[in-house]
């Protein structure tokens, strides 16, 4: 390992732009002309509109437009789409309702968007926005998943029969049904998982740009996936054909899954640009993020675990209700399915599974990825019954794991998911270890001398990263293929541009990816620039989420560096008369093994351009391009421990240490990875604790601000004790498997099963809030 | 409209804003500093935070005729030309940053707060100044650290110049 090499750990290049305020974020992009919008969106939950009136509004000062869903029909824009097939058990395919970007009959969910205002400046749009005169018949609404079954319940989309989207199972009813029957021991739990708005500190924004003497589009958007996002305007919203359409995603401050999709603001911007012959720009405010982004997670389910005599599990049993929101968002039917159920057999063995799903549509903003997808979901259920199993079977919550930990690989789950490489006793030891797990007993007493309740908890968690084999998502219902592209270019004085596909949104791929090839090459990373976030400059790629950077990004760069590398060593040979099979690039030289003869690696990519002495039949230049599908999903893994310390008076919880011990296969920048995980412990610690979004049963989101919502804050958390272990990646030619997810997904049931376990009781709702301890602290006293 | 005269970064700046523009709002497009972000309407992340008079101030609690008459300071202008300043050299040397959005508020705000510490700072003391500005990246271990680090690099800094002083 070098300096800048793979595994070091090196300070990020992209740092220098954002500590000196040199990013650029979409809302700092000024186009010539540009004009500012605002959405007029709707108050009610459930409605049917009457009337839009636009007038008053359109004579307001600085005015350029106010534009209706009407309109937009009428120009053959789309209406937006799920990309993700899913068939229910009968067969039948999923009931998707239509959404279109601007309501034109009714409105299914407070915010949804009805028409947009241009003007010169945005206190003028908004100002102007307010003289829109709408009149709704207000309807009654559904909020909650498990209501929106009931019968009579209001029907969302007519397309859907009692909001029923898809009723889907996966797994072996039959053989778990009569593992169950069988049992020495079955533990049974209902387990909710809250509804949580991701919150990426940057608010989502778009601006469109209609060049009419080119008939040419560009969209500066905050996306994880500007390929993507163009293939969907282009293709199923009929804003543009793709080589008339230019999406940019320049900086984008976070995302966590809310950035993937492609929202309704988007397609109306490039359209309104068209529509009124200026640019239009659109920044959400952040009650508008709160109301309009896609949220996440939103379960209810119950679980059956059984148990034989010697506490081995032989059956899991789940029956998930997912909530949708509104609208089918565009990965929102893989996420409580081909992300959730083929997860649920964590880290064991367990010879029979079977999960029903049913997604429901409910008056409540669209539900999709948010960090994780599915996985904390999964989690969450299963860590939760074994912990709650190892209490009613009296053993300890660490043997009870150990006992049915998957040992040897690959093994085949009974739920599609093939672990291709792990070792869930390293992590358990090295958590439990880092932890002081034996010292507990004694702190707990320690504690309770002072009047305080504390209580330990765990969490084993697996997760399915690298999304992942193009033909297997396809088999599963998948719209796209999920592998990714590179090019590498290599100058002709030796510095290098990688371009990728992949989306850097806080993930650091400006230093990791320069590290590559810094590991290839020897050439310092100051001379490799990373190129992404442009469709005219990147030719097609499937952007960032599901932890696929490393594992699906990294590996199609390597697989292209591969492709440079043959050439320049041919090259190499050529000019030093040499071997082809002899020559070794090492610390930017290229040399003759065995020999002293060495030429410099910019003289060789020199050589490449001048094209005065190449092999014969050899192209000039030194540019080479790769995609990459991987053979399989990649699977980290780790077991978290929280300790907490709870005040009996203020049901004030306080987490007094946080250890992780993942393996994420090889690391190519352990500060990156560490970052990684500390973020998204933050982010299950939050939703464990402190975040929930509420709507009350008119459909008000009542959780809209940051004075509402709860956001995880500095004296919030303690820091953390992370360490990792390593078993390779056999699926990818760098053995990694990915990093991102991981803390949002292991934490929560680690600090609910500490919070159980310091009140002594069976569950508590997420968030456990201060008020929900103290009434669960009082419940159990009186 | 109003006459707005301000002091940024060491150059004296005029220009005219409606009454209820907001300074963040007049740095951010009629300056065209755009170092300084919004992330949220209601005064609570913290991502605008900016210097006026030598104070951290949220700019969007400010209206830009209020500041008419200040100094003010924003990322831009924290750095010494090319040398970073202690701050920003240590949130990159602890990888305190990762999307980068909240980073200008979370700097300002660590600068002002070191400032005020002349005392030296410990972990529950930056935890509990932290609180008005957040980040959804980091889960904050490394902005602390970056803090602690920065004001013990800084406090080093100001011993090494009272000796040489001496």
């Amino acid at each position: 390992m070098g300096i800048e090499g793979v595994g070091a750990r090196v300070a990020r290049k992209e740092d220098k732009r954002f500590i000196t305020g040199g990013g650029r974020y979409v809302d700092d992009m000024v186009v010539p002309g540009m004009k500012h919008a605002v959405f007029v969106r709707s108050p009610y939950a459930h409605a049917q509109i009457k009337k839009i009136d636009v007038k008053k509004a359109q004579a307001m000062p600085g005015v350029v437009g106010v534009l209706t869903g009407k309109e937009l029909k009428a120009d053959g824009i789309g209406n937006l789409i799920c990309g993700w097939m899913i068939h229910s058990k009968d067969g039948t395919p999923m009931k998707m309702g239509a959404w279109s970007p601007l309501a034109v009959d009714k409105v299914r969910y407070v915010g949804d968007a009805v028409v947009i205002v241009i003007a010169d400046t945005k206190s003028q749009a908004r100002d102007a926005a307010e003289a829109v005169e709408i009149t709704y018949k207000e309807l009654k609404a559904v909020v909650e998943a498990t209501k929106a079954l009931e019968k009579g319940a209001p029907q969302v989309h007519a397309e859907a029969e009692n909001n029923l989207i898809f009723d889907w199972e996966l797994g072996d009813a039959k053989a778990t049904d009569a593992a169950i029957k069988s049992a020495a021991h079955v533990t049974r739990m209902k387990i909710v998982n809250n509804r949580l708005v991701p919150n990426a500190m940057e608010p989502r924004a778009a601006l469109g740009h209609y060049d009419k003497a080119e008939d040419h589009y560009t969209c500066w958007t905050t996306s994880q996936n500007p390929h993507v996002a163009r293939l969907v305007l282009s293709a199923f919203y009929n804003v543009a054909p793709e080589n008339k359409l230019r999406v940019i995603a320049p900086d984008v401050g976070g995302g966590f899954g809310s950035k993937i999709y492609i929202y309704p603001e988007e397609i109306v911007c490039l359209w309104a640009s068209k529509k009124t012959g200026v640019p239009v720009k659109w920044v959400a405010d952040r009650t508008e993020s709160f109301l309009a982004d896609a949220h996440g997670r939103d379960h209810v389910s119950t679980v059956e675990m059984a148990f034989d005599k010697d506490n081995r599990i032989t059956g899991l049993k789940v029956d998930t209700i997912a909530n949708l929101g509104a609208y089918m968002s565009l990965f929102s039917s893989c996420v409580p399915t081909y992300l959730y159920a083929t997860l649920l057999s964590g880290q064991y063995d367990i010879p029979a599974i079977h999960a029903n799903v049913r997604a429901v549509y409910t008056n409540t903003a669209p539900v999709d990825a948010y960090r994780g997808a599915g996985r904390p979901e999964a989690t969450y259920v299963l860590e939760r019954v074994m912990e709650t199993a190892a209490r009613e079977l009296g053993v300890s919550p660490a043997e009870l794991r150990r006992k049915n930990f998957i040992t040897s690989f690959p093994h085949q789950t009974p739920v599609i998911m093939n672990y291709d490489a792990g070792d869930y006793d390293a992590s358990l030891e090295a958590a439990m270890k880092a932890a002081d797990y034996a010292g507990f007993t004694k702190r707990r007493a320690d504690a309770a001398k002072q009047g305080k309740l504390r209580g330990i908890g765990m969490s084993c968690y697996i997760e399915a990263c690298g999304l992942a084999p193009s033909a297997a998502v396809g088999s599963l219902g998948a719209g796209v293929g999920l592998w990714e592209s590179a090019e590498v270019r290599v100058n002709a004085v030796g510095t290098i541009e990688v371009l990728t596909g992949s989306h850097s949104h806080g993930q650091g791929h400006e230093t990791t990816f320069a590290q590559l090839v810094n590991q290839r090459f020897g050439v310092p990373i100051d001379s490799v620039s990373i190129v992404h976030g442009d469709t005219d400059k990147v030719q097609m790629g499937m952007g960032t989420y599901g932890s696929r950077s490393g594992a699906v990004g990294m590996s199609a760069v390597a697989k292209a560096l591969d492709k440079v590398e043959a050439k320049a060593k041919k090259i190499a040979a050529h000019l030093m008369e040499a071997d082809e099979g002899d020559i070794v690039i090492e610390n930017g030289e290229v040399k003759v093994v065995g020999t002293d003869k060495s030429l410099p690696w910019l003289q060789v990519a020199l050589a490449a351009y001048t094209a005065h002495n190449l092999p014969a039949g050899m192209e000039p230049g030194l540019k080479e391009t790769a995609f990459y599908d991987p053979s399989n999903f990649t699977f980290p893994a780790g077991c978290y421990i929280c300790e907490v310390e709870i005040d009996p008076e203020t049901g004030l919880t306080e987490i007094v240490q946080f250890v992780a011990a993942d393996d994420f296969g090889n690391i190519i920048n352990p500060m990156i990875v560490e970052g990684q995980v500390h973020g998204g412990i933050a982010q299950g610690v939050g939703q464990a604790l402190l975040e929930g979004a509420h709507y009350d049963s008119s459909g008000q989101l009542l959780t809209a601000s940051y004075m509402d919502y709860t956001m995880p804050r500095a004296d919030d958390l303690p820091s953390f004790k992370v360490s990792t272990s390593n078993t390779p990646c056999p699926g990818n030619p760098l053995g990694v498997k990915g990093c991102g997810e991981a803390g949002a997904i292991g934490s929560p049931p680690a600090v609910i099963n500490a919070i159980t376990d310091a009140l002594g009781v069976v569950d508590i709702a997420m968030p456990a809030s201060p008020s929900t301890v103290w009434s669960a602290i009082r419940a159990k006293k009186y | 409209m109003s006459d707005v005269s301000l002091t940024v970064n060491g150059r004296r700046v005029s220009g005219s804003a409606e009454d209820r523009t907001l300074l963040v709002h007049f740095l951010r497009e009629q300056l065209g500093l755009t170092g300084t972000h919004v992330g949220c309407d209601t005064s609570q992340c913290g991502a605008c935070v900016v210097h006026v008079d030598g104070r951290a101030v949220k700019s969007c609690t400010m209206l830009a005729v209020q500041a008419s008459g200040s100094t003010i300071v924003t990322i831009e202008g924290l750095a010494n030309g090319a040398d970073l300043h202690p701050v920003q050299a240590a949130f990159k040397e602890h990888h305190g940053l990762q999307c980068g959005f909240c980073t200008p508020g979370m700097i300002m705000t660590a600068t002002d707060m070191i400032a005020r510490h002349p005392e030296g700072l410990d972990e529950t003391t930056v935890r509990a100044e932290l609180d008005g500005n957040i980040c959804r990246c980091t889960g904050y271990h490394n902005i602390v650290k970056a803090i602690l680090a920065a004001s013990q690099a800084m406090a080093k800094g100001a011993k090494g110049r009272a000796r040489q002083a001496a």
